[in-house]
């Protein structure tokens, strides 16, 4: 689960990370009267978007598709320009690299002081999941895409990993100052915040926490001035009540919600095939093989290890809200869950929902003979399959071939 | 011989009076595997019924390994509490026996619960975790065997095939492959779809080529990570018997998750076409698609001389 900059540097302020004074803005009215509040005569407009790139990206307007304004993180050095940069911003389309061309609406702005930058770094906390412990990252090179710096100057970025069973350690974070050229009171102010700064990323989850550009400023401190935060969503239960208030669930794709409260996991793809099938492995073989065999697979969708009734029927309507399905399949390998019991699903959810594009269905393993039977009884058009190849082949012909 | 589990290793059940525990521990009883009882805290001395026998609970996992001398132990604990379930199998085995294997079922911990966890079973050398978020580990025998997960047991048999994978259906996707071409399994094991895990591919590579049982090896891998680049490498330094593999998600876009915790590709890095060509460059007869995984299995073994 992602979460805004402005939260997440709210978060940050109460660990003791320093942060610069800011507005949350939802409008050009409130945009003003947060740079009358915050005295700064430079302050930056940054638009509020669960992504990067956003200094890059360009905004367009939703309707004509036409461009705004270029840049999606403004300096502005008057409050005439605060005004113009923030309804440039709001209610538009904000396209970056992580967006895809389709972008994200923006509809929340942060309005922040300025401050007089001596150097920019780069910080960012996270899991490695190969050497299993906390990694904290840094380098030199802030402002900067780090995927290329690691490309091109790999030995410029310092790594340390956290035993879990002591925590961050004195010695690691002097070692990482030094390893950034960082002495006296930078050095000191760097430390206290790394420390902070992993408090912070145990204490609420968090799966991820990159700071670019965390400044040293002309007066020896060090500032946060971005905050990308996620968080782990299995450690939910831990942090129910602030997760529900942080969620901007105007930032997720809606279906997606829906599927994760039904117990589904889906993703939405650009293909025609709808699949639904049981085990996340499966699901992604199965988009694999209908791809093979011509076709472009339209989700991911896995049902689970133990689904009901109930819960086919709701992964069958899921798929077919998406008007480009043109033909499903579905492939059970039956464990836990019973291929009577699926095949039983599939009837009723056909029957319910008028299905009107071509069904593939692949049984196998427990109960497969009566959840065949079970299929070949009914008078609905469904048409059996006894392998995964055989079920990516048989859909890809009935859509007639792959082309959406 | 087969891997880590003995066809007769005794199981102990945590989390045996939970809905999920129960179920399932009576599916492992009517498949064959030698459960002994089980812990939940709070309810040792109950007993509960698993196909007509009574088990016996106890309250705690050292209570359980003290009385009934466990080799193993499968959880189905709860996320909020399995990470705790695993360090409390992990103390008991080390102080009592000196090793023991745990395998942990349940999915979606949270990843800094596991951290911790995954520490604590490193500290302690004898000690083994499979899991969690996997189906668990399969031996099966002449009649029954250990089956210590969720895994359907009937479409299993037992044979020479050693299996590792981190998805659960396609590992019984990939069972069933050996058994259309007249193979059986030595040991099946689930290492899981969470980001961070016990064992790892590696450890079931050495471990299979160790396996006198175990003759040729099917290595079931999907996006995310590179734990199945390492293995590569590994396998083309230290891996005699014949290697078949399989990565699900080519299609998979970046930057999503892909229903397991631990399947995405971040940062360009972790894709399917990444550990394919990794899997190639050793050696590792790849099959494009699971229903092919048993006809290059079969070409695999005629190549080593292990099938006419």
């Amino acid at each position: 689960m992602n979460i805004h900059e402005y939260q997440g540097k709210a978060m940050f302020k109460r660990y003791g990370v320093p942060v610069l004074e800011g507005v949350h803005c939802t409008s050009p009215d409130e945009a003003l009267a947060a740079y009358d509040r915050l005295g700064s005569k430079v302050v930056a407009v940054k638009s509020q978007i669960h992504a990067g790139g956003r200094g890059k990206g360009n905004l367009y307007a939703p309707e004509t598709g036409d461009l705004v304004m270029e840049g999606g993180v403004k300096i502005a050095f008057s409050r005439e320009e605060v005004g113009t940069f923030a309804s440039n911003i709001l209610g538009n389309v904000l396209v970056t690299i992580q967006t895809g061309p389709e972008g994200k609406l923006v509809r929340n702005l942060y309005v922040e002081s300025g401050c007089a930058i001596a150097h920019e770094y780069y910080l960012a906390l996270l899991v490695d999941r190969e050497a299993k412990s906390v990694l904290i990252m840094a380098s030199t090179e802030g402002g900067m895409d780090i995927e290329e710096v690691a490309e091109a100057t790999p030995e410029l970025i310092h790594k340390i990993h956290v035993d879990p069973s002591v925590g961050l350690l004195g010695f690691q974070s002097r070692d990482l100052a030094d390893a950034l050229g960082l002495s006296g009171a930078g050095a000191k102010a760097f430390r206290r915040t790394l420390a902070s700064l992993y408090t912070c990323f145990v204490e609420n989850d968090c799966a991820m926490v990159e700071i670019n550009p965390l400044v040293r400023t002309e007066d020896e401190g060090i500032v946060a001035l971005d905050a990308k935060v996620s968080f782990d969503e299995n450690a939910s239960f831990r942090h129910a009540a602030s997760w529900e208030d942080l969620r901007d669930l105007s930032e997720e794709e809606e279906t997606e919600i829906r599927a994760a409260e039904a117990g589904l996991s889906y993703v939405k793809l650009d293909g025609n095939i709808g699949c639904l099938v049981n085990g996340a492995g499966l699901a992604m073989a199965t988009m694999d093989v209908i791809k093979l065999k011509g076709g472009e697979p339209a989700n991911f969708l896995d049902v689970g290890g133990g689904a009901n009734e109930e819960q086919v029927s709701t992964a069958f309507s899921i798929i077919l809200e998406d008007p480009n399905v043109k033909g499903i399949l579905v492939n059970i390998f039956g464990g836990i869950m019973r291929c009577d019991i699926i095949a039983r699903g599939v009837i009723a959810a056909v029957e319910n929902l008028g299905l009107e594009v071509p069904l593939v269905v692949r049984l196998a393993g427990t109960n497969v003979d009566e959840g065949k039977a079970i299929l070949s009884a009914s008078t609905l058009n469904i048409h059996p399959a006894d392998d995964l190849a055989e079920g990516a082949e048989r859909i890809v012909a009935l859509i007639g071939g792959g082309d959406a | 011989m087969a891997i880590w589990i003995p066809e007769d290793a005794k199981v102990i059940v945590q989390g045996i009076t939970g809905r999920q525990g129960r179920f399932h521990a009576d599916k492992m009883v009517e498949y064959g595997t030698s459960i002994v009882g089980g812990c939940t805290p709070g309810k040792g001395g109950q007993t509960v019924e698993l196909q007509g026998r009574d088990f016996p609970v106890w309250n705690s996992v050292r209570d359980a390994i003290e009385a009934s001398d466990a080799d193993a132990t499968v959880i189905y604990v709860p996320p909020p509490f399995a990470g705790e379930a695993i360090m409390e199998a992990a103390e008991a085995f080390d102080a009592l026996k000196g090793e023991g294997v745990i395998v942990c079922i349940t999915e979606g911990i949270p990843i800094l619960d596991m951290v911790r966890a995954a520490a604590y079973v490193e500290q302690r050398p004898g000690v083994r975790l499979i899991g969690p978020n996997c189906p668990g580990i399969i031996t099966p025998g002449e009649q029954g065997g250990a089956k210590i997960g969720i895994m359907p047991g009937h479409i299993h048999a037992k044979g020479r095939i050693g299996i590792v994978s981190k998805s659960g259906t396609l590992t019984y996707e990939a069972v069933a492959q050996t058994m259309s071409i007249g193979e059986g399994q030595s040991t099946c094991v689930g290492i899981g779809g969470d980001p961070v895990n016990g064992t790892g591919f590696i450890d079931c590579l050495a471990a299979f080529e160790a396996d006198p049982q175990t003759e040729a090896i099917v290595m079931i891998g999907e996006i995310g990570g590179n734990a199945e680049q390492e293995a590569a490498a590994f396998a083309a330094e230290h891996i005699s018997k014949p290697i078949v593999g399989f990565v699900a998600g080519s299609t998979a876009p970046p930057g999503k998750r892909m229903g397991h915790a631990g399947a995405i590709i971040s940062g360009g890095k972790g894709t399917a076409e990444e550990k394919f060509a990794a899997f190639r460059a050793a050696g590792i007869a790849c099959a494009n698609d699971p229903s092919e995984i048993g006809q290059v299995l079969l070409k695999a073994l005629q190549n080593a001389g292990l099938r006419d």
